[in-house]
C-alpha cells in the first residue's frame, strides 16, 4: 500500500474505533486513535497474517499490551477482513466476542489476551524466542503504552530480551504523552524512554508514529537490525483525527454521546473525502 | 527394620522432566535463578539448548511461559511455591489462566518444611490462590513415586496445571507395582469406618504414620491421599464422609483455601459434616529445621494423632 492508501485506511479504522466505543458508551478511543497509524501500518504492510486463516502457524504475531486499546486492535481486524465491520458495534456488550479487552480464545486475528498493564512484552519475548528456537523466520510485535512502561514487568522483559538478542521482536512504544492520571512527565516520567530501551540493549529509533513514512523506514530499520531487539518510540497525538478528543487526558476511557459521535463521524468522513481527492 | 528411601519431591520433579524431556522436544524449562534449588538443574545438564534461564524475574518468566504456550511449546515455569503463586499471581491468572494456555508451573519450596529459611519463603497460601483461576489444575504429590507420576500427568493434560512440590527428603509410600495416577481421582490408603482423614503432600505419610496411632486406641480411621486439590474427587469426598459421618482434613498449607476449604465446599453443599481442619492455622510460619517445624505446628503424626483424638471426643 503506498502511502495515501494507508492514511484512508486509517481514516476508516478511526470510524471504527469512534463507532465501536459510542455504541458500548464506554471503551478507550484516546489510545485507540493515537495507535491507529501504527495498526494500520502492522496489518496492511509489515505482518505476514491472512485473515482467512488467522492461526497460520509460521505469521507474523502481535501482542497489543497496551490491551485498553482493544478498539483500534478490533477496529484494524475489521478492516483487515478478519471479522465483520459490523459486529465492531457489538463492543463490551454482554454476549459480544468483542470483549472489552483483547481474548484470544474468542476473536480471529487475536494472538494474545493482554489488558492488564505490563505483561503482553513479556509475552511478544515468549513468541519471539519459540521462533528463534524453532528457527522460524515469524517476526513478533508488540505495542506498549508510554505510561504502561511505568510498570516493572515490562523492564524485566526487555532486560531478557536484549539479553538473548531476540532480532526478530519489535516493542513499540505508543509514546503520546498522556496517561490516565495526566501528562506522563507530572504522573511518574518514564522519559528518556530511548536511552532506557537502550541500556537494556535494545536497536532504537524515535519517529512520528502518525506519519507513514516515519513508520515504514522504521520498521524496514528493524528487519535490517541484526543481534538486538527493536524499540520504537513512536511520538503520537493521543485522540489523533477527533479534534476535541486530541491531546486530551479527558478522552483517554469515555464514550462520546451522540451529539459528539456525531461531529467525530463528521470530521472524519470529511478527512476521508479530503485523501480521496489527493 | 529396613531404611525407608527419603526423596524430596522436588528432586523429582527435576528427574521426571530429563525422562520427559527425553521424548518431548516441545517441553521447555523456565527457571528464575533458582535450578540448584528446583532441580531443574538435572535437565539443565541433560538438554542445555531447552533449559532458560530467566534470571530473578518471576513475572517476566510467568508471560515467557504463556507466549511459548501459544507457539506450542509445553513450558514447565519453575520457581518457589512463594514466587510461583505469590509474585506471579496476577500473571499466572491474566495470561495463563484466562487464555486457558497450555502451561505448567513447578512450584517447590511450598509449606513450612522449607525450615531455616523462615515465614518469607514457607508459601501457605498457594494452593488457594491457584484453585481460585479457572481451569487451573492443582496437584500436590505425597512422594517421589507421585510427585514423577504427577509430572508425566501434567504434560499430558492440555491446560495449565499447577503442581506442589516440597524441599524436604520425605519418604516413599507409593512404591508398590501397580501405582497409578490420575488426576482428580482420590487414593483410598486405608478403609476405616470411625472418621475420614483427608490428607495431601508430605502429610499423606503423617497421617498414615498417625492412623496407627489411632487404631492402637481402637479408633478404625479411614485415610484418603488427595493429591489432586482441583478438581476435588468429589464423588469420593462425598462418599466417605456419608461412611463414617466425620471428616479431617491434613495440609502443610494455611487451613483457609486448601485442601480444608475445597473439602468442606463439596461437603456443605452435598452431605453437611462436622469437619476438622488440620493445617497451619491464620499465621506466618518461622525459621528452624523443617521437622521440628512439623513438630511445633503439630504437622507431625503425634500432632494429627492428638488433634483427631480431641476431635473425636
Amino acid at each position: 500500500m503506498n502511502n495515501l492508501e494507508l492514511e484512508k485506511t486509517a481514516n476508516e479504522i478511526r470510524k471504527g474505533i469512534v463507532t465501536a466505543v459510542h455504541s458500548a458508551k464506554c471503551g478507550h478511543p484516546g489510545g485507540s486513535l493515537s495507535a491507529a497509524d501504527i495498526f494500520t501500518y502492522l496489518y496492511f504492510e509489515e505482518m505476514n497474517i491472512d485473515p482467512k486463516n488467522p492461526k497460520m502457524e509460521d505469521r507474523d504475531r502481535f501482542v497489543l499490551s497496551k490491551g485498553h486499546v482493544a478498539p483500534g486492535l478490533y477496529s484494524t481486524l475489521a478492516e483487515r477482513g478478519f471479522f465483520p465491520k459490523e459486529d465492531l458495534k457489538t463492543l463490551r456488550h454482554t454476549g459480544s466476542y468483542l470483549q472489552g479487552h483483547p481474548d484470544m480464545k474468542h476473536i480471529p486475528g487475536v494472538d494474545m489476551s493482554s489488558g492488564s498493564l505490563g505483561q503482553g512484552v513479556s509475552v511478544a519475548v515468549g513468541m519471539a524466542a519459540a521462533g528463534k528456537f524453532d528457527n522460524k523466520d515469524y517476526r513478533v510485535y508488540a505495542l506498549t503504552g508510554d505510561g504502561e512502561i511505568e510498570e516493572g514487568q515490562i523492564w524485566e522483559a526487555a532486560m531478557w530480551a536484549g539479553h538473548r538478542k531476540l532480532d526478530n521482536l519489535v516493542v513499540i512504544v505508543d509514546n503520546n504523552n498522556l496517561q490516565i492520571d495526566g501528562p506522563i512527565t507530572e504522573v511518574c516520567s518514564p522519559y528518556p524512554i530511548d536511552k532506557k530501551f537502550e541500556a537494556f540493549n535494545f536497536h532504537v529509533i524515535n519517529i512520528n508514529g502518525n506519519d507513514f513514512d516515519e513508520l515504514r523506514a522504521a520498521f524496514k530499520e528493524a528487519r535490517q537490525t541484526k543481534g538486538q531487539p527493536t524499540a520504537i518510540i513512536a511520538k503520537t497525538l493521543k485522540g489523533r483525527g477527533v479534534s476535541y478528543m486530541e491531546n486530551s487526558v479527558d478522552w483517554h476511557g469515555k464514550a462520546p454521546n451522540d451529539e459528539q459521535y456525531e461531529q467525530a463521524m463528521e470530521e472524519l468522513t470529511k478527512a476521508g473525502e479530503a485523501l480521496c481527492q489527493k | 527394620m529396613s531404611e525407608v528411601k527419603k526423596v524430596a519431591t522436588r528432586d523429582s520433579y527435576g528427574a521426571a522432566l530429563v525422562e520427559l524431556g527425553q521424548e518431548h522436544e516441545n517441553l521447555i524449562v523456565l527457571d528464575a535463578d533458582l535450578a540448584a534449588a528446583t532441580k531443574t538443574g538435572v535437565f539443565k545438564k541433560a538438554f542445555p539448548e531447552r533449559h532458560w534461564d530467566c534470571g530473578i524475574a518471576e513475572a517476566n518468566m510467568t508471560g515467557i511461559a504463556a507466549g511459548l504456550a501459544t507457539c506450542g511449546k509445553v513450558p514447565f515455569v519453575s520457581t518457589f511455591a512463594m514466587f510461583a503463586a505469590g509474585r506471579a499471581y496476577e500473571q499466572v491468572r491474566n495470561a495463563i489462566g484466562y487464555p486457558h494456555l497450555n502451561v505448567k508451573i513447578g512450584a517447590t519450596h511450598a509449606g513450612i518444611s522449607v525450615g531455616e529459611d523462615g515465614a518469607s519463603h514457607q508459601c501457605l497460601e498457594d494452593i488457594a490462590l491457584m484453585r481460585e483461576i479457572p481451569g487451573m489444575v492443582v496437584i500436590n504429590p505425597a512422594d517421589d513415586v507421585e510427585a514423577r507420576a504427577a509430572v508425566k500427568a501434567a504434560y499430558e493434560h492440555v491446560g495449565p496445571v499447577y503442581l506442589r512440590f516440597g524441599r524436604l527428603a520425605v519418604p516413599v509410600i507409593n512404591d508398590v507395582p501397580d501405582y497409578k495416577f490420575e488426576i482428580g481421582k482420590g487414593v483410598v490408603l486405608k478403609e476405616g469406618k470411625d472418621v475420614t482423614i483427608f490428607a495431601t503432600g508430605l502429610e499423606v505419610k503423617e497421617t498414615m504414620e498417625a492412623e496407627k496411632m489411632l487404631a492402637a486406641d481402637g479408633i478404625d480411621a479411614e485415610i484418603i491421599n488427595i493429591h489432586t486439590i482441583k478438581p476435588i474427587d468429589r464423588e469420593l469426598v462425598i462418599a466417605s464422609a456419608k461412611k463414617t459421618g466425620k471428616v479431617v482434613t491434613v495440609e502443610e498449607h494455611s487451613i483457609i483455601g486448601g485442601l480444608g476449604s475445597a473439602v468442606c465446599e463439596v461437603l456443605c453443599e452435598e452431605a453437611p459434616t462436622k469437619v476438622l481442619r488440620i493445617g497451619v492455622e491464620d499465621r506466618f510460619g518461622e525459621s528452624g529445621p523443617a521437622l521440628e517445624l512439623l513438630h511445633k505446628y503439630e504437622l507431625d503424626a503425634e500432632g494429627i494423632y492428638k488433634k483427631v483424638k480431641n476431635f473425636l471426643k
